[in-house]
């Protein structure tokens, strides 16, 4: 009787030397933004950005995300998890903001508003 | 249904809940992430991340991780094809790569702190040291499933379920590059322009 055996999802070098260098290309560019004498907003807004492609690539080459048949649990388990660390992320953000703006004293508003802005 | 068939189905439902207690775990480290949003500027008068962070480092930690994500895709990819060596090598690979991030890591620590920035000095640099100690860490517990590993490779070859161990560390080391890459993104190059 031949014996079953657990088998991994099918993994092909390319995949992995693309992919290998395509987040070296995104993490060189991302750093090259952050380096140079770009606006804030703009290193920012082109760091996010890349930080997502390559978090993007790294899910669907690495982690396989996205390739198994049949009831896709993994992509719903993944979905779930984005969609709960959407709310926990942003929410807090917006809340802590939200409260240090209230709890600052209108005078040191004022002051605080000349620095680097609330 | 007979014992092989019943075994893997139970890797595969092992794999799956493998990989929900990673997701799991990505909502640790997006509490930690807003937790260092919101603690980013209480430098309590101190350095923040412009004036404490060496950039050419951050990279090279970077790029040493990536490359330990990649060979130990490599490292899968040797396995399906049952090459022992090559599996062997690869993971050695990995490991040692591992092993650099983590010393760098350390080094770096050991200079904020002894130069005064340590978790104690103020908010924003206790937040820096729990998100990125807290990533450190689970390298540092990786290091050491994979030494594990490692030992049942050379002591059984690929009898038992080493194939199945295998993925689910490919899997978990995998994660702990792209958590690094929101670390490296958000902590230091947003760290330093803001």
């Amino acid at each position: 009787m031949s014996e079953l055996k657990f088998t991994p999802p099918r993994v092909s070098v390319q995949t992995y030397v693309g992919a290998f260098v395509g987040c070296l290309a995104l993490t060189l560019f991302a750093y090259g933004a952050a380096t140079s004498h770009l606006h804030r907003n703009v290193v920012l807004a082109v760091v996010g950005g890349l930080a997502v492609v390559q978090c993007s690539l790294q899910l669907l080459q690495f982690l396989h995300l996205g390739e198994e048949r049949g009831p896709r649990f993994r992509l719903a388990a993944f979905l779930m998890m984005l969609s709960l660390l959407l709310i926990l992320v942003i929410g807090s953000i917006w809340i802590m903001d939200n409260l240090n703006y209230r709890m600052t004293p209108q005078q040191m508003n004022r002051y605080l508003q000349g620095q680097n802005g609330l | 249904m007979s014992a092989a068939v019943e075994r893997v189905a139970a890797d595969n439902r092992t794999v799956l809940g493998f990989w929900i207690y990673l997701m799991t775990d990505c909502i640790l480290f997006a509490s930690l992430f807003a937790m260092y949003a919101v603690l980013r500027g209480n430098t309590n008068g101190g350095a923040g991340g412009r004036e404490l962070f060496d950039m050419p480092y951050a990279l090279a930690e970077t790029i040493i991780l990536l490359t330990s994500s990649f060979a130990c895709g490599m490292m899968m990819v040797a396995l399906q094809s049952q090459r022992k060596q090559a599996v062997q090598l690869w993971l050695v690979v990995t490991l040692l790569l591992g092993a650099s991030f983590v010393g760098l890591e350390l080094h770096e620590f050991q200079h904020l702190v002894t130069t005064g920035d340590s978790w104690r000095r103020s908010g924003f640099l206790s937040s820096y040291f729990v998100l990125v100690g807290t990533h450190g860490l689970h390298i540092t517990v990786g290091l050491l499933w994979g030494v594990v590993l490692m030992w049942q490779l050379i002591s059984r070859g690929f009898k038992g379920n080493i194939t199945k161990r295998l993925t689910l560390f490919s899997m978990f080391w995998h994660f702990l590059d792209v958590i690094w890459i929101f670390i490296f993104s958000i902590v230091y190059l947003w760290g330093h322009v803001l």
